[in-house]
Order: structure tokens, then C-alpha cells, then sequence
């Protein structure tokens, strides 16, 4: 197999005002706490109700920070395939996300260009939302290939530049 | 897209020397506690069910990658200490330049403003990592909704075993003193 075989968008594919196809996903008890452990996260708002009411006087435990950026990379390589590479993200959890609650995420391509090194970004507006109220509001920057031929996973030194 | 909190760009000129001295200055080189692992790779992407090819399929991932790698936002979960180990004790804080910062500024409140995390190398199976931390900028004095404080902005760099860099997380704290503090 070759790079130029694995699918996904090029930058052909899109333009600044898209917006990304939504995902929806349910959020239980173990989805909470598969993702504050996957991330090394043992802190008890996260996997103890006793401990996220009493202590942090929530309704429950909620999703942690790391486990959230992994949320988000999930939600964007969803959309551009294996060869979209995030350069940077940056993100803002308003209000927490708790079991019982549907996640919806949202994005929109606010800006697309090449930079010195040849290499195209999208800069995209993320959002949270459940039952239409903001949760998470994020911005990231992933590397798209300018064509089926490029990689931006071959990228190195002065070449990336996130 | 700007890396860094405006609130935090100027750096204040009534600062302690000690607080002065930090900027700019590498501080607390730590490497991870073990080597880059499959395993939490796996754990990851099934919390939230993250199906991208190149974690999954060996050969997708010798064609894009040049073999396994671990997902970039993985990048803070390789320092987060044991739960336990033997012999430890104490809680190991792991921003440490911050919690030094609160205490010379004086200013025993703090929060996150915000968080920007930045990739370079991809992380892969066997890596060896490391950290620093480095105070970029330490802003005037201000009143804020919390009370009055700074802003200060700390990059997280991390590099592996080859010295090539892997990414930096990006972090503006508001420290502050409570009205009644």
C-alpha cells in the first residue's frame, strides 16, 4: 500500500465557509471514565459522583480536558482521513458535559491557505453543543493534502510549520 | 490563528527579580516516567471510538506515518504520574514553574485562561520522552472579575529521545488575590 492509496479530502475538496458533517454521540458513566483513564487522568471528578457533587458541586462526573482534545482529533481525522495532521488546537470547556447528555459537534473552515513551505492548513471553528447550549467552543489547525499524491505526515523541520 | 493570550504578551516592569529571572529560562527538564506504549494508544481511541486507520492497521500506518504513532492530543497524557508507585509521596504537581510563580507573585488564587496545544514530530511506540517548562511572559498587575492579579502564559515543551521537538502546550494562568485576600 502507498500514501497516495489511503482516502480522504484534499485541499481541492473544500473552502473557507464549509462546514464539517456533524457527529453525535451519547455520553454514559463509562464513557466518562474509559476516557479520564485512557488519558491518565485518576482525578475523582471523573470516575466519583459522591466526590463531583459533594466536592465540586456538579450533578454528577463530567468529561475531562485531555479526553476532550481526543474528542475533538477523533471529530476532525473523521472528517479529513488518516492523512489530515492537526497542528494545533486550542479549545474552552464552558460548561462541563455530564452522563445522560448527547454531544454534538459542529465546525466550520474559517480559513484555508498555503504556507511557505507548500503546505496547506484549514483553520477550523469547533463547537460542543448539547441540546443546542455551547459546552465546548475550540479552534484547531490541521494540515490537509494539497492532492492524493501528498502527505503532510512526511513533513519535518522547516517544512512544518503549525 | 495567534499562539499566545494577548492579555499575557507584555511582560511587566514592576516584577521580583526572582520572577524576572524565570522568563525565558528552561526549567524543570523531566523525562516521562515510561516509554510510549500501544496500549494507552488503544485505551484512547476506544473512549471515544476513534477510527482513523493509521492507530488500527499496520500497513495503513507504514504508508502515512511510516509506522504506528500515537494520536498528537495524546501528547500531556505520557506525563501524568502513577496513580501509586512505590516508595512515593506527596502529590506531584505538575505545572510546577506555575505554582512557583503564585507563590513569589503572591498571589495564592489561580486558574486556567486558556490552553493551546502545538504538534511537531509524531509520537511512536518505544519513544523516550521529555519536558521543560519555560515562563514566556509574567503581565502587569490588573483587576479582573476574580480579584486583582496577573496573567502569565507558560509553554510545556516536550522533545524525544532524538532532541527533535514534539510539540508545546501553550498555557495563560490568571493568578489573583481573592477581594478579601
Amino acid at each position: 500500500m502507498s500514501a497516495t492509496e489511503v482516502c480522504g479530502i484534499t485541499a481541492a475538496d473544500i473552502a473557507e465557509g464549509q462546514e464539517m458533517p456533524a457527529l453525535r454521540h451519547p455520553v454514559s458513566v463509562t464513557t466518562i471514565v474509559l476516557g479520564a483513564l485512557a488519558s491518565r487522568d485518576w482525578r475523582p471528578m471523573h470516575h466519583d459522583k459522591d466526590f463531583a457533587v459533594e466536592r465540586n458541586g456538579v450533578k454528577n462526573i463530567f468529561i475531562n480536558t485531555p479526553n476532550n482534545a481526543a474528542w475533538f482529533e477523533r471529530y476532525i481525522t473523521d472528517w479529513t482521513g488518516p492523512k489530515g495532521r492537526l497542528g494545533r488546537l486550542r479549545f474552552e470547556m464552558k460548561k462541563s458535559v455530564f452522563p445522560g447528555d448527547e454531544m454534538c459537534f459542529s465546525g466550520v473552515v474559517r480559513k484555508l491557505a498555503a504556507d511557505a513551505a507548500g503546505c496547506h492548513w484549514a483553520d477550523l471553528e469547533l463547537t460542543i453543543s448539547v441540546d443546542g447550549e455551547v459546552r465546548t467552543t475550540g479552534r484547531a489547525r490541521v494540515a490537509i493534502p494539497t492532492d492524493p499524491a501528498d502527505n503532510p505526515w512526511t513533513r519535518k523541520g522547516d517544512r512544518w510549520l503549525p | 490563528m495567534s499562539a499566545r493570550d494577548p492579555q499575557a504578551s507584555r511582560n511587566a516592569t514592576d516584577l521580583p527579580d526572582e520572577a524576572q529571572r524565570m522568563i525565558d529560562t528552561p526549567l524543570y527538564e523531566e523525562p516521562g516516567e515510561f516509554p510510549i506504549e500501544m496500549g494507552y494508544v488503544y485505551n484512547t481511541c476506544a473512549a471515544v471510538q476513534n477510527g482513523n486507520p493509521i492507530f488500527w492497521d499496520p500497513a495503513v500506518a507504514e504508508a502515512v506515518t511510516g509506522g504506528p504513532i500515537a494520536p498528537p492530543t495524546m501528547m500531556s497524557v505520557w506525563f501524568r504520574p502513577h496513580y501509586w508507585a512505590p516508595g512515593a509521596t506527596g502529590e506531584r504537581k505538575a505545572l510546577q514553574t506555575h505554582f512557583d510563580l503564585k507563590q513569589i507573585l503572591d498571589l495564592p488564587e489561580a486558574v486556567v485562561a486558556s490552553n493551546e496545544a502545538v504538534f511537531g514530530e509524531p509520537v511512536r511506540p518505544g519513544d523516550r520522552l521529555t519536558t521543560r517548562q519555560i515562563v514566556r511572559s509574567i503581565g502587569p498587575l490588573k483587576q479582573t472579575k476574580l480579584g486583582i492579579g496577573r496573567f502569565w502564559t507558560i509553554d510545556v515543551e516536550t522533545t524525544n529521545q532524538h532532541g527533535e521537538w514534539v510539540g508545546t502546550e501553550i498555557y495563560t494562568m490568571l493568578g489573583y488575590r481573592r477581594p478579601e485576600q
